[in-house]
């Protein structure tokens, strides 16, 4: 698959399979394509070229995947309401909107604070309340876009709690980030991308223990992956 | 304002509750309120409409729909008393010199503001929800309503900039209401008469009411806005 925007070649010939399970970590630079690519997978972005399927076709209903942004909108609504704006978007049943959205508020930790007005929350909050949001399609894949960055490590491990309680309840999470030690934490399979191209993709365990790739090499040893001729003089 | 009020103070028409001068006022609000709803339900959708199609001309429509907003109210008036003169093509419906012309002419005064402000606020929250509504899979028109609903405290400054619009003309409807007392005769047209009859004292108490209800008007819907907005931003 590639997707190009005007001159630039965001993703290269990216040939790429997700398996079922422990979650996929997308890892890489800033401007390495994870986004892109997430936002691919998940219908927001057609490809130049190439095709996304599931289960070996292309017909899968878009209703079963679910993304959570980097920087999540909040709705200008109270946290409950924007738990029930998603589930009534789903498709839920009105009579079940009200106890769907207490069961998913628990779930994220926010029910005590269903009334309070989405926008108010912090940051760490913002990304519980969007999680449930993007739970309220039951999805069987969800897709998280750098869900910590910029979180406190509190806020952080909370948000890596429920990805982990979420993983074990059997739905697919693929997630990007730059930060190594979150992609060890919580990667099953690991995928590196660098300039719009997958460098490598594997169990995580055997990537940690030794990347095939120089570029994974030096990603691990923390060393910076620019592209040639980007620096400054 | 006849019958030996003119040279009766503003001051004691308002105090006393004199039943002509009370009159004004609520037709004033009336037309003006009316017309206000009116342009709201015309011209909202079509702001909305326009902010989220892109289709050939769209610009020259947003900067026409601009221009509009700066329409002088005695070539609307004018326009509108061709349109419902005996000879004109709506003079079947007799309503010249009456109320109902009044508000046409208002309507189409405000229509423009309303939908250029709405245009201009939804184009920018669309711009803030778009992923977020396509992460969750919003069919098209209950996205439009989404917006709508989220933007309504920004709608009701373009409102208010239409009610006071409406409520501070007097070239349109002069002109199609006949200022007729005790039936077209609104404040703005009563200060026009008062003043070209050298009641300056009246004429100025007029305004002076003008000014207060469109103050009062204002106030409640900010007041009303911060109360909600503390629920919901």
């Amino acid at each position: 698959m590639c997707v190009q925007a005007g001159a630039t070649l965001l993703l290269d010939s990216v040939t790429l399979t997700i398996n079922a399970g422990p979650p996929t970590v997308l890892i890489g630079p800033n401007g390495s394509g994870k986004t892109t690519l997430l936002r691919a997978a998940m219908g927001l972005l057609a490809p130049t070229s190439g095709r996304i399927s599931w289960g070996g076709s292309e017909q899968t209903p878009p209703t079963k995947r679910a993304i959570v942004f980097q920087r999540p909108v909040m709705l200008r609504r109270s946290v409950a309401g924007n738990v029930l704006y998603a589930l009534a978007a789903a498709g839920t049943a009105h009579a079940e909107r009200h106890r769907r959205a207490g069961e998913l508020l628990r779930l994220v930790g926010l029910e005590s604070l269903a009334r309070r007005a989405a926008r108010r929350l912090s940051g760490g909050e913002q990304q519980r309340l969007a999680l449930a949001r993007a739970l309220a399609r039951s999805p069987d894949v969800l897709f998280l876009d750098e869900p910590t960055a910029s979180l406190d490590p509190a806020a952080t491990k909370t948000i890596e709690d429920l990805v982990r309680k979420v993983s074990a309840a059997g739905v697919k999470i693929v997630m990007a980030t730059h930060d190594l030690g979150e992609a060890r934490r919580l990667a099953g399979q690991i995928v590196l991308i660098h300039l719009g191209r997958v460098i490598e993709s594997g169990a995580a365990e055997a990537f940690f223990a030794g990347p095939a790739s120089e570029e994974g090499k030096r990603f691990i040893a923390g060393e910076l992956l620019v592209q040639e001729g980007s620096g400054l003089s | 304002m006849g019958n030996g009020v003119d040279d009766v103070s503003a001051l004691h028409l308002v105090l006393s509750g004199d039943s002509t001068l009370f009159a004004i006022v609520r037709l004033s609000l009336v037309v003006s309120l009316t017309a206000t709803l009116v342009a709201a339900i015309l011209g909202a959708p079509f702001g909305a409409l326009i902010a989220l199609t892109r289709f050939p001309g769209r610009e020259p429509v947003i900067v026409a729909l601009n221009a509009l907003m700066g329409l002088p109210p005695v070539v609307v008036g004018l326009t509108t008393y061709l349109l419902l003169s005996r000879s004109g093509p709506l003079g079947a419906w007799g309503i010249l010199f009456t109320p109902a012309a009044m508000v046409i002419a208002q309507t189409i005064l405000v229509t423009p503001i309303i939908a250029s402000l709405t245009r201009q606020t939804i184009e920018d929250l669309w711009a803030e929800y778009r992923d977020e509504l396509a992460g969750m899979h919003v069919r098209p028109a209950r996205r439009v309503l989404t917006l709508l609903w989220d933007a309504r405290y920004s709608l009701v400054t373009a409102l208010l900039a239409g009610f006071g619009r409406a409520a501070a003309e007097v070239g349109a409807i002069i002109i199609v209401g006949g200022n007729i007392e005790g039936y077209t005769r609104t404040m703005t047209t009563a200060i026009a008469l008062e003043t070209s009859k050298g009641n300056l004292s009246l004429a100025i108490g007029l305004g002076v009411v003008l000014l207060f209800v469109i103050l009062l008007i204002n106030t409640v819907a900010w007041g009303l806005r911060r109360a909600s907005e503390r629920l919901v931003t």
